[in-house]
């Protein structure tokens, strides 16, 4: 700790840090642009000026960026000093010379960064009488919105989406005042992250598309507190509605999880929700009719399908709440998770090895600390891309080891990036083909997953001899081997990361060996990557037997004649031809959903549930975290939360249900550690999901009638649907979107932070489910290969379309591809297939389009199923593969969404 | 006695008097609605839309004159068309509920929401007192003739390109070196 003096009061500081940091970490109010808490000081804008004094005699001072002068002990600085604040007033005014004067058309205002911070400097008067310069601007996607006339010069964009993201396709151009931010050409923003942009931007740049189509300023948009559903990760965000609608989602910032960054997926794809196909009315399904039925029907229907056989059939991704109560309901030994059998089996295996004490489950911001990593099989671009954001500044680590041997401070961002060069951490990626994180892994092995899952059992026996040795390994590997068994055994920190996406559970198992013979003090860092929003909550639910294909099996023999399926379409789950004969077999079929697809179609009975943004639910993440996600607003239709079709009136709110499962489900005992405590507000005040500010409540509602209704209310959640009650200032107890006097951007969150980058005072990272047990498990042995004549098959995922809900929003389809094959030149010659030629999978009907990888290894292919195009649980694991001829309709090429979407590096642009 | 007769009869007949010579004194009250006030043209009085000089809306949806009504009686939505123009969807005053304190008028960025002298706004049935935007929008400028947003802001919009903007320079080739 070092004690500096601002302004004449005396504060404890960190030294490591910058000036500008450390004042904003104590709540003071200094402006800045450039810098940003992830991507350290650029020094760029000038705008964080402070007066530095060498002594307490010396009464003139310097003047010195605060970003960029460390926080050393015994400084002297004045940030209230008149030279330093006419200073920082000139700087804005150069900044704004060529400011275009469109605050009114320009979704920012209202939350920009740039009008606080002229407002905070003093300027407000253009006197400068010559032309503004002007730039045209590009089309860069259907994400995002480009003005580049707005632009201040700050270089976030391209640190932010260069240097910390890892994209190529957005530079900056040109030079002194003419400098020009965007693509060399029009096109669509590559970066799988390019949605932070929007936020990472302090002016009006870089916009959300979507938003723009249907506006609302930020005061006008009641908001909660929500977790993303798109992927395992649970990434903590704020959805905003306003007039019914769900209007955009921005970074909600959780120190553990996700901090400043979402990804594309999770910030785009929530349109579904608005979807006028969205199920409505509770009907009966007859024949192709429907029957709208009144709840107390429902109500009878279901008691009576209780009294009998029932079985309940859940998923991951519904809620803790609807797959409990739907347990509850059935009874625990007649709930199955609704997963894949095999994904039912990884799972089990993934939650096994989570309790096992000799690995650590790290969290989003550990993985950022670790220095060497090795992931086996997973895409994680694709199943969970805010992670490969994290590995991306990860292998970072080495960077900030030799800077700091130089005494250099890692905030001095340019510095390190130019001491460390193209020195990393060594990253190794072991894949069936070549991944989004190829261009800063150090080893990238391209294979088969049973020829991958060899390479890792190797790699642990090379790292400790008493790891079970690999069954034969080609002797092209050796030198990798050996070379990443050393990496990871230097390390201080590795991590190890596979997962179920992968389908293979030697590959689990080898990453659970090659942490296993990391033998670290506190567990060596295994992060399991399971595919859905609720994946390891609904495994905790389900009993280890109950797999879909016991359900099936005890529909098939007569055992039970009806089921209730929540949240779920099993076409998904398993092969179309078994689950048509088996939904053919139930008498009674009641699905609860929220959008319509295979399964609902054949429901007899059909409930409409509310979406992620209507209820409140809590999810377990990939690490066994749970979080509460709350409602925003209220679906005005009949549809109502999964769980509540499932309880009686008396059975209570939601908050009794959470309780209920903490206290009842084995696993879930910190369930309830989650629910806020309404007696911690003020005096038992709501927290209001409106803004002080929010317009329009006598007059949005006034063409219906105008005798204005009663404000909403809430009787269920700590939260109300209106202004009243008292919003969080610097109490972040329930935050949903930041806000201080001065500070309004998302900026304003450094004023909620212990520290910078810190937690939230009074925040909750989430609840840890999973608790380790006393005894560690032992080293799996390797399986043994045979050999095979045909092409091996891998899974394929794509960021946008392997999600089933997001894939329902417009804007994600724009970037959707169809259904597509990988196949290696060799491979496609052989076959006589073209890149782009439809062609047909194994002995069945189903269709893709080949995709011809330079990288990829002759002998496999990998599939992307598409949106459920293909039906992945009917492929075998070696499959044969035909070009697809059919004279009417040509080659087809042109036909769908084909494959302009599809961002990869090795894609075969001469013929073979 | 005397006083109080006195006191009592000095009092009516005064006053009797003083009514009677009222009936010759020239009348503060107007005939109105045949004889019409003059209105003095800052009144605060009905709310309309103006157009800019050339005949377009000039709202462009920013909602400051939502958020700074102290009433919350002013809502729409922002809608763009191909051209980039922000024009608002609807636009809806409950003048039930307005107060007409003038904030909306003050808070207008493009001088499109303005005041009017007009205060005869009695309507029988309180839903008419709902206006839309087709109810409140005029064809002229209101009281200021000249101010166009768009041609001072840099956005492109129809029928104005970047760099043609007041004040603005060709747009900058990124390619070219030259100062």
């Amino acid at each position: 700790m070092a004690k500096i003096v601002i302004d004449g009061v005396s504060y404890e500081v960190n030294p490591d840090n910058n000036l500008l940091q450390e004042c904003l970490s104590q709540g003071l109010d200094l402006p800045y642009f450039c810098w940003h808490p992830c991507m350290g000081s650029a020094g760029a804008c000038r705008q964080c000026a402070v007066k530095q004094y060498r002594d307490e005699e010396d009464k003139d001072g310097i003047l010195v960026m605060a970003c960029m002068t460390p926080a050393s002990d015994g400084s002297i600085i004045s940030i209230e000093d008149d030279g330093a604040k006419s200073f920082r007033s000139s700087v804005i005014e150069s900044l704004m010379i060529s400011h275009p004067h469109d605050c009114p058309v320009c979704e920012e205002g209202g939350e920009c960064h740039l009008q606080d911070m002229t407002l905070m400097s003093g300027h407000n008067y253009r006197r400068y009488d010559k032309k503004k310069v002007t730039h045209l601007n590009q089309y860069l996607g259907p994400f995002i919105n480009h003005e580049m006339n707005r632009c201040i010069t700050c270089y976030r964009c391209v640190r932010y989406y260069d240097d910390y993201a890892g994209g190529t396709d957005l530079s900056a151009q040109a030079t002194h005042h003419h400098t020009y931010f965007g693509r060399h050409e029009d096109g669509v923003l590559e970066s799988e992250f390019s949605g932070n942009l929007v936020e990472v931007c302090p002016t009006g740049v870089f916009t959300d598309k979507s938003f723009s189509e249907n506006y609302t300023r930020k005061w006008d948009l009641q908001v909660a507190p929500s977790v993303c559903t798109g992927c395992a990760v649970g990434c903590n965000t704020t959805p905003g509605e306003r007039y019914g609608s769900l209007r955009r989602i921005v970074n909600r910032y959780n120190s553990e999880v996700n901090g400043y960054f979402l990804c594309d997926r999770g910030r785009f794809g929530f349109d579904y929700v608005n979807n006028d196909d969205r199920l409505k009315e509770a009907v009966k399904q007859i024949d192709g009719n429907e029957e709208v039925q009144s709840k107390e029907k429902i109500r009878e229907v279901l008691t009576e399908i209780a009294n009998g056989a029932t079985i309940g059939i859940g998923s991951p991704r519904a809620s803790n709440e609807a797959n409990f109560a739907l347990r509850c309901f059935v009874g625990d030994e007649n709930f199955y998770s609704g997963m894949s059998d095999s994904e039912h089996e990884l799972s089990q295996l993934v939650l096994g090895l989570n309790r096992d004490p000799s690995f650590q489950t790290p969290s989003v911001r550990e993985i950022e600390k670790a220095d060497a990593v090795i992931i086996l099989g997973e895409d994680v671009t694709n199943v969970a891309p805010r992670i490969a954001l994290a590995l991306r500044q990860s292998v970072r680590n080495k960077a900030l080891d030799l800077a700091k041997d130089c005494n250099i401070p890692a905030w001095q961002d340019a510095a390190v990036r130019e001491l460390a060069q193209h020195e990393r951490s060594p990253l190794c990626v072991l894949s069936s083909y070549v991944s989004r994180l190829d261009d800063i892994a150090s080893d990238s092995l391209i294979d088969s997953s049973a020829n991958l899952a060899n390479i890792a059992y190797a790699i642990a026996n090379k790292i400790v001899n008493s790891a079970p040795a690999a069954a034969d390994v080609a002797a092209e590997y050796n030198d990798v081997i050996d070379r990443v068994a050393q990496q990871l055994s230097a390390a201080k920190n590795p991590l190890v990361i596979a997962g179920t996406s992968s389908d293979n559970a030697d590959l689990i198992k080898a990453a659970a060996n090659i942490a296993r013979a990391l033998s670290k003090e506190n567990g060596t860092n295994l992060c399991l990557l399971v595919p859905e929003v609720n994946s390891l909550g609904v495994s905790l639910l389900s009993g280890t037997k109950n797999s879909l294909s016991s359900a099936f099996e005890r529909i098939q023999n007569g055992s039970v004649s009806s089921a209730i399926i929540v949240e779920n379409d099993l076409y998904r789950r398993a092969s179309h031809n078994e689950v048509d004969s088996v939904l053919d077999k139930l008498s009674n079929l009641v699905v609860i959903d929220q959008l319509p697809n295979a399964t609902t179609a054949k429901a007899n009975y059909l409930l409409p549930s509310t979406a992620f943004s209507e209820h409140e639910a809590t999810f377990v993440n990939y690490e066994g975290r749970a979080q509460l996600s709350f409602q925003v607003y209220r679906n005005q239709s009949n549809a109502q939360s999964a769980w509540r079709w499932l309880s009686d009136a008396e059975d209570g709110d939601v908050d009794a249900l959470v309780n209920r499962c903490a206290a009842e489900a084995k696993g879930f005992d910190k369930l309830g550690n989650l629910l806020p405590d309404p007696e911690e507000f003020i005096a038992g005040m709501k927290i209001p999901r409106q803004s002080h500010r929010y317009s329009g409540r006598t007059a949005m509602k006034a063409n219906l009638n105008v005798h204005e209704p009663k404000q909403e209310e809430d009787s269920e959640s700590v939260m109300s649907f209106s202004m009243e009650g008292i919003s969080s200032q610097k109490d972040a107890s329930i935050l949903a979107s930041s806000w201080s006097p001065q500070w309004n951007s998302n900026q304003s969150i450094s004023k909620f932070q212990e520290e910078v980058n810190g937690e939230l005072k009074q925040g909750h990272t989430g609840a840890m489910l999973i608790a380790r047990s006393e005894t560690a498990g032992s080293y799996f042995p390797p399986p043994t290969v045979e050999s095979t004549n045909k092409l091996q098959l891998a899974l394929a995922y794509q960021i946008f379309g392997s999600d089933e809900l997001s894939a329902q929003s417009a804007i994600i389809q724009e970037r959707m591809t169809d259904a597509y094959v990988s196949i290696a030149p060799v491979d496609a010659e052989a076959r006589d297939i073209k890149q782009g030629d439809m062609v047909e999978l194994g002995d069945f009907s189903a269709k893709a389009i080949a995709c011809i990888r330079s990288r990829i290894k002759p002998g496999t292919i990998a599939v992307y199923c598409g949106d459920n195009q293909i039906d992945s649980h009917a492929l075998a694991v070696n499959i044969g593969i035909l070009k697809f001829e059919d004279s009417n309709t040509g080659d087809g090429k042109g036909k769908g969404k084909g494959l302009s979407g599809l961002i990869v590096s090795d894609l075969l642009e001469e013929e073979y | 006695m005397f006083r109080l007769i006195n006191d009592t009869l000095t009092s009516q007949v005064v006053t009797l008097w003083k009514v009677f010579a009222h009936a010759f004194v020239k009348a503060d009250t107007v005939e109105y609605p045949d004889q019409q006030p003059y209105m003095f043209p800052r009144w605060r009085g009905r709310i309309i839309l103006s157009r800019d000089p050339d005949g377009e809306e000039r709202c462009v949806a920013c909602n400051l004159c939502a958020v700074a009504c102290p009433v919350d009686c002013i809502a729409l939505q922002k809608t763009e068309d191909e051209e980039g123009r922000w024009y608002p969807e609807f636009f809806r005053i409950n003048f039930s509920r307005c107060i007409m304190c003038g904030f909306c008028e003050e808070a207008c960025p493009t001088n499109a929401i303005q005041l009017t002298p007009d205060f005869e706004m009695a309507e029988y049935v309180r839903q008419d007192m709902v206006w839309e935007k087709e109810d409140l929008l005029i064809n002229g400028t209101g009281k200021y003739h000249d101010y166009n947003f768009y041609r001072v802001a840099g956005k492109k919009i129809g029928g104005k390109d970047k760099g043609e903007g007041l004040n603005e320079a060709k747009p900058v080739d990124v390619r070219s070196l030259m100062p």
